[in-house]
């Protein structure tokens, strides 16, 4: 195999010999047709069985685009191994597709040689035309380099329910069990997770669970009996630390994060949000704990769910708003106010290809720019970016901290990739987490002054209404130094806009040094920033471990940077920056950092980069030294 | 008022800043109403948040020693949500104008009266742009010349209390600039409302629009031109007192007692409490004589309470009650030590 992440494999060939290190399996089919929940079982069930995973749902804007389109084609692609996995895989080993258009759109991410299971009782003329095949790609040969299982699925799964008494719409609703069914056999994986969860989700629909129960078995023994098959494949546990793990998806994590983060704080937590792909699942998961403590608040607009979190800062909770892109567009007006009252609240943008309305469902990285300057007049804040779906619970605990001790906004970047995607998470016990101590100013103090600083951070001090003595006004009027009074005074402006932007750079005292994974000084540094990073580390980890001088240095916190950076620069011949965008932390680095030359690498197709693309990017870059 | 509520008179509100309207502004008139109001209405110094938008009004929290927070353009219902919600035990005051309110912060404005968070809001309607030097508002009249319309003003005005019973407001109250005791009442009866209180002040911009009210509130007129609206009593006015409003034909009419056989018991007693807001909107849309005080008083749950309540019913059910348990909950597994 050239693909690298199997490559550098430590772990030994397993005893089994059908046992294999890991394995990339995509599920795609019409948006309607249960693809995620398909994916999501099969990587739920792998993780049980100890095995480490990583995933990618793919699914389009439209809820549900015409029947057989291709651009009605949704996929979930997962990647399970038995060592450390870090994205959700290059390329796919089994490609399950439920009709032409699936096969269509997928094919080109299948290498020759694999698999790919197919419906075939979908492949007729009239879904035939919608993909755009002049000929059935079962019949017409073009296929012959693949292992192809055809499998008459809606017909079988018909048969496998026909006494239940549903109608067809109902049958067809649950073929997508038969094929899970199918890839459990495959992958020697057993059923009962996803039995248990159709009992549970379908508590008081019984017949439905019966249905779909009948049917994954069905597809199971298809499997089994079936002569076509390959011989199953098993993929063994990876080693991983011991604890207690469960999987979680980027939102999720981030949610729990400011959760952690509240209990931590001793504070209540209010979140203003307005609904946006790709970040609505946030607001989805803190709604549901409502009775902990938590303020959900869906706003009438993506600027009142900034202006009321501002509002509850000032008020003394912790205050978060989630956003995309565009939403963050309209939130900048009142992220100057935050910046300018020195209010702590936390800004999460989980970024989706832009500009304008751009493409909602899909990834990129293309906010760091409006994210670090765009706010009118010299606005600085804490820029933070997540860089796995599980570290986002980090990050967002994180931002919490720093806001709250800073006396700043922080913006949250994470993005479409780390908010769908999931991976294991080792179940953190939040009292082992850093303690989170905001700034409350004492009540009745007859010196307290609202803009007076620490001396160490230049952080104000909180007083929240309801504390007697420290009655006072802010606003977005320029403030005098230490009193707060609107203040035009020339000087008093410049002052108060050097204090600011000191404020946010002291916040590099309180960050963890930049870390280089690979070689730690040597020919080529890769730099890289948020969502990127399990495809630059494999990337990174396979070129060093085949013998080349390259490391890997990934940015967490990117306003401010971490004090060690101009150092870690200094130790590599070439720095090349990739980003799923045009270069803007190359830009940002250029900049500030003039001694060294910063290269670049890019994509901007609202999809993640492959390790294979990144491998072969860097080892051109290595050759002509 | 809680016991330990010290006996506050309207000094004790005056902050220290030095007030900068023009001279003449109703805004001064406004800003000693309220100062008046807050130590009737039971809450400690601390316990009091001022909320503004931008524009000549919005410089009001500055002037009152609460807390307060100016903000930005429109925002102000938005961010004193914030405020109420996170704190529901404070009384949250929204300091706007019509072209804070109505035009950039139109979509916050009819939203949290829909909500009926708990917040009173005071609009300074001026019918002009006073901060910005003299443009068309949303509340000005057709044909009206401004700086922004100096062949006369081609947009059609909002007319305030449509909009906000129109947006389901369950308190709108009307008051002249001009009159500090009335707006003083009215003030404390917004506050004694549970939910959004709108409280429209006419309020006259002596540079830009001087004397745009002055058919309703100028002294000489203002007799024959308000009629005041108190609950449970007739909507009797007129320098004899001997006028009134009737209902005929769907339509609300001015009738004279004792002329054509019309006694005090043929005029319309107000029902401030009515929570169908058809006469309230009927009431308010009147031009001469304009209806002030309280038009609408109509209970209706707060967001507050509805969030409360949901809050207690979940907690009720949950499985689980504090953020640990939660992480530790749902599919898990253990990966063991070899």
């Amino acid at each position: 195999m050239d693909n690298p992440d199997t490559t550098v494999d430590k772990a030994g060939q397993p005893n089994n010999a059908n046992a294999l290190n890991q394995v990339v399996i995509r599920f795609v089919g019409d948006s309607g047709d249960g693809m995620q929940l398909t994916g999501t079982q099969f990587s739920d069930t792998s993780a049980m069985l100890g095995n480490d995973v990583s995933t990618f749902p793919n699914y389009p804007a439209e809820i549900r685009a015409p029947q057989g389109s291709v651009y009605g084609v949704s996929g979930f692609q997962v990647h399970i191994g038995q060592r450390e996995i870090h994205t959700p895989g290059d390329e796919v080993d089994v490609l399950v597709t439920m009709n032409p258009a699936a096969l269509k759109t997928n094919l080109e991410s299948v290498p020759k040689g694999k698999t790919i299971i197919v419906d075939t009782d979908s492949f007729v003329k009239k879904n035939l035309i919608k993909a755009g095949y002049e000929t059935n790609p079962l019949e017409d040969g073009s296929l012959e380099s693949y292992k192809v299982i055809a499998a008459p699925i809606t017909q079988l799964t018909k048969e496998a329910i026909f006494d239940l008494g549903l109608d067809t719409k109902s049958m067809n609703r649950s073929k997508n069990m038969f094929a899970l069914g199918m890839v459990y056999w495959m992958f020697s994986r057993p059923m009962e997770h996803t039995l248990n969860f159709l009992k549970k989700k379908f508590a008081k629909k019984p017949l439905v669970v019966e249905a779909n129960t009948r049917v994954i078995k069905a597809g199971y023994n298809y499997a089994e009996t079936l002569e076509l098959l390959p011989t199953a494949f098993t993929v063994l546990p990876a080693h991983m630390d011991p604890g207690t793990y469960r999987i979680v998806m980027g939102n999720t994590a981030t949610a729990w994060g400011f959760l952690a983060a509240m209990h931590n704080s001793g504070l209540e937590l209010f979140l203003g949000s307005y609904p946006i792909t790709p970040a609505s699942d946030i607001l989805h998961e803190l709604s549901k704990h409502i009775h902990m403590g938590i303020k959900v608040f869906q706003a009438e607009d993506e600027i009142a769910g900034i202006g009321s979190a501002i509002g509850a800062s000032f008020a003394g909770d912790l205050a978060i708003t989630t956003t995309s892109g565009p939403g963050l567009a309209l939130k900048t007006e009142a992220a100057g106010l935050a910046l300018m009252t020195e209010l702590p609240i936390v800004i999460v943008n989980v970024q989706r290809g832009g500009p304008s309305t751009g493409l909602p469902t899909k990834t990129e990285q293309s906010d760091l720019l409006q994210a670090l300057y765009g706010r009118n007049g010299d606005s600085p804040l804490v820029v933070i970016a997540a860089s796995t779906p599980s570290n986002t619970f980090d990050y967002a605990y994180m931002a919490s901290k720093i806001a709250l001790e800073h006396m700043t906004p922080v913006i949250l970047l994470t993005d479409g990739y780390l908010a769908n995607g999931s991976e294991p998470w080792r179940i953190v016990d939040i009292s082992t987490l850093p303690p989170i101590k905001p700034r409350f100013a004492e009540p009745n103090n007859p010196e307290w002054k609202p803009y007076q600083r620490d001396k160490s951070t230049l952080a104000r001090e909180w007083a929240v209404p309801g504390m007697p003595g420290l009655e006072h006004r802010i606003g977005g009027l320029e403030k005098q130094d230490v009193t707060g009074n609107v203040s035009y005074d020339p000087k008093n402006h410049e002052l108060m806009t050097r204090l600011r932007k000191e404020k946010v750079e002291r916040v590099a005292e309180d960050i963890p040094p930049l870390k280089v994974e690979g070689a730690q000084e040597g020919d080529l540094l890769v730099v890289g920033w948020g969502g990127t990073y399990g495809s630059l580390f494999s990337a990174v980890k396979y070129l060093h471990e085949t013998g080349h001088s390259i490391g890997l240095a990934h940015f967490n916190y990117i306003n401010p940077m971490p004090k060690n950076t101009a150092e870690v620069f200094g130790k590599f011949k070439k720095i090349v920056v990739a980003e799923l965008n045009t270069g803007q932390l190359q830009l940002v680095l250029q900049a500030k950092f003039p001694e060294y030359r910063f290269l670049k690498y890019n994509k901007i197709q609202g999809l993640p980069f492959t390790v294979l693309e990144l491998s072969e990017k860097f080892k051109q870059l290595l050759s002509n030294q | 008022m809680s016991d330990n509520t010290p006996v506050y008179t309207y000094k004790d509100f005056a902050s220290d800043q030095e007030v900068r309207w023009c001279p003449g502004c109703d805004d001064y008139v406004i800003l000693r109403s309220v100062e008046k109001a807050l130590p009737q209405i039971g809450k400690k110094k601390e316990d009091i948040a001022f909320i503004s938008g931008i524009g000549c009004s919005s410089r009001f929290p500055y002037y009152v020693d609460t807390y307060g927070m100016h903000s930005i353009h429109g925002r102000a219902p938005a961010i004193a949500s914030g405020v109420k919600l996170a704190n529901p035990d404070l009384s949250v005051w929204v300091i706007t104008g019509d072209g804070d309110s109505l035009a950039i912060g139109g979509n916050h404005f009819i939203h949290v009266l829909r909500r009926n968070i708990d917040l009173n809001i005071i609009l300074f309607n001026n019918e002009i742009y006073g901060l910005t030097k003299g443009q068309f508002s949303p509340t000005t009249e057709l044909g009206l010349r401004t700086k922004s319309s100096p062949y006369g003003n081609t947009q059609p005005p909002f007319h305030v209390g449509s909009l906000a019973i129109g947006a389901n407001a369950s308190f709108f109250a009307r008051v002249p600039g001009n009159n500090p005791k009335a707006m003083t009442e009215v003030f404390v009866d917004a506050e004694k409302h549970r939910g959004t209180s709108l409280i429209e002040v006419l309020q006259n911009c002596v540079i830009f629009n001087d004397g745009v009210f002055d058919d309703i509130t100028d002294k000489k007129v203002k007799a024959e031109s308000q009629v005041w609206a108190k609950h449970g009593e007739p909507l009797i006015f007129g320098a004899e007192n001997n006028k009134g409003l009737v209902l005929k034909g769907g339509k609300i009419e001015i009738a004279v007692i004792g002329e054509n056989g019309v006694t005090q018991e043929d005029i319309l007693v107000h029902d401030a409490k009515n929570p169908d807001p058809v006469m309230h909107f009927m009431l308010s849309r009147l031009k001469h004589p304009m209806v002030m005080g309280v038009i609408r008083d109509a209970e209706r749950l707060t967001y507050g309470q509805l969030f409360t309540n949901q809050v207690e019913a979940v907690k009720e059910k949950a499985k689980y009650h504090d953020v640990q348990s939660l992480l530790n909950s749902g599919d898990t597994y253990t990966i063991s030590d070899n």
